[in-house]
């Protein structure tokens, strides 16, 4: 049957119109949910640059809230390492900083958000700091976040994420397998200098002796790139961060 | 007068049972002899990116099996009132809004999978068998055979998705379920005694070598052959 061009056009929009609800709809009530399981999402990861993936999937929503809670201090500061409490007249908090957000801003314009990794209720014993990341893989964003240990040089641990990354190849970026070889790695040379870490192409050879190169990624070279430019980017917007921890450390040495 | 009489002839007819005779073919058709990935080779795709574990692919096979039924149900309702020169974008926005619900649902109730889905749970919009399901039945059939039909579909491609992903994940990963079959039969047979597990079976070419066996053997059971 041959319907006219009036009816095919007022079906269209109608079904359009019903869908469209149906979509909206829905995106309203889940909102609000889904908000819920980023920002769980997001303290996981955190957690994740200091604590092993295992133990975190071990943990029910509310435990890792409380542990969340009990071990993470955060503080925001500015490419200069001062800290920032307030921007444009809105209080600024650490977790409510939108580091892809910030990534548009020149870099001397974003927040920059450090979570401070203590012992459990106590502020003051440091264990390491964790430094959000974020940058470009080959399809799409990629980020995480690196603790670094109390010398502000060694690293404690790293979690990577991505949007959209080849399954199987740049996606790997979020295996523990891969985010293993980077503990212990260095991310300033002798001389001071900042050199980060850098992941190497191919894959299977051994890295060890060096303190800033990290196995690749077989068949994901483009992304592990992103990673090392991302790195490097980041560490170097922290530095002024990192120096201004690391010579207070040196004074309280000196007494 | 008249009208009793014709009221008492559509009384007479027999309504179909619940699960007549040709309704049960809707559903065990596509399970072995008319099965979409198997015989008819439709979605191989997804049916190789998400099994490495059992755990996303069951909630791959569900969320497939609801857009299936749902698509099915939907588009055949308006089959009489679906103008036929724009029915495949008809189609599509049905699917692709369906498809969206399940993603958002996802996103808000088991996070972590939405995240390891990622891109497949989209994708099940392009999955052949759904067009294909509602290009071929549900355009021409009543709502309940069309949700029987896709249900059978639906269910042939969870079936071998699921075996997929059970074999390898038992020996690509040794587990099943993320419950580390391989370490407790180890431990049975005293410590110096090691299931080795293959890297093989976790990269797509394992669900191809997988997927390729259980092709011969159903064909080697029921005679198919390819004309």
């Amino acid at each position: 049957m041959q319907q006219s061009n009036a009816y095919i056009i007022t079906f269209s929009v109608i079904l359009t119109v019903i869908l469209g609800l149906l979509l909206s709809g829905t995106s309203q009530v889940l909102g609000p949910l889904q908000r819920e399981a980023e920002a769980l999402d997001k303290k996981k990861q955190i957690l994740g640059a200091v604590i092993s993936g295992d133990e975190i999937s071990a943990m029910s929503p509310e435990e890792v809230n409380a542990f969340y809670t009990s071990h993470i201090a955060a503080t925001v500061v500015d490419i200069n390492g001062q800290q920032v409490t307030e921007r444009d007249g809105a209080a600024v908090t650490a977790e409510n900083v939108d580091i892809a957000k910030n990534y548009k801003m020149p870099a001397e314009d974003r927040l920059y958000p450090v979570f401070i990794y203590h012992a459990e209720g106590n502020p003051d014993a440091v264990e390491s700091y964790i430094l959000p990341l974020y940058g470009a893989g080959l399809w799409d964003a990629i980020w995480g976040y690196i603790a670094l240990d109390t010398d502000m040089n060694t690293v404690g641990g790293i979690t990577l994420a991505h949007a959209g990354e080849t399954p199987g190849l740049g996606a790997r970026i979020t295996e523990a397998g891969v985010q293993q070889r980077y503990v212990g790695k260095e991310i300033f040379d002798e001389s001071g200098a900042l050199v980060a870490v850098e992941m190497q192409k191919g894959e299977g050879k051994d890295y060890s002796s060096d303190p800033h190169k990290v196995d690749g990624m077989s068949g994901a070279t483009i992304t592990g790139n992103g990673v090392n430019a991302m790195l490097k980017a980041y560490l170097g917007h922290y530095s002024a961060f990192i120096e201004s921890k690391k010579s207070s450390q040196a004074v309280a040495a000196a007494f | 007068m008249s009208t009793e009489t014709v009221e008492k002839a559509i009384e007479k007819k027999p309504a179909e049972a619940l699960f007549s005779k040709r309704r049960k073919k809707l559903i065990t058709d596509p399970l072995v002899d008319d099965n979409p990935i198997t015989i008819q080779v439709l979605g191989i795709c997804s049916a190789l990116a998400v099994t490495t574990q059992m755990k996303p692919t069951l909630v791959m096979a569900i969320s497939v099996i609801f857009v299936i039924v749902m698509s099915n149900l939907v588009i055949s309702i308006m089959r009489n009132t679906i103008p036929t020169r724009v029915r495949i974008i008809v189609q599509l926005a049905v699917v692709a809004t369906l498809v969206t619900l399940v993603s958002e649902v996802l996103r808000a109730f088991a996070y972590d999978m939405y995240k390891e889905l990622s891109v497949f749970v989209g994708l099940i919009i392009t999955n052949c068998i759904v067009m294909g399901r509602l290009e071929a039945f549900a355009l021409g059939n009543k709502p309940y055979d069309s949700v029987l039909d896709g249900f059978g579909s639906a269910l042939g491609y969870s079936w071998i998705i699921l075996t997929v992903a059970f074999f390898r994940e038992l020996w690509g990963s040794g587990s099943v379920f993320g419950i580390p079959v391989f370490e407790y039969i180890s431990g049975i047979f005293g410590p110096d005694f090691k299931l080795a597990t293959n890297g093989l079976m976790v990269s797509p070419v394992g669900a191809f070598i997988i997927l390729g066996l259980i092709i011969w053997v159903q064909r080697t059971k029921t005679g198919y052959v390819e004309h």
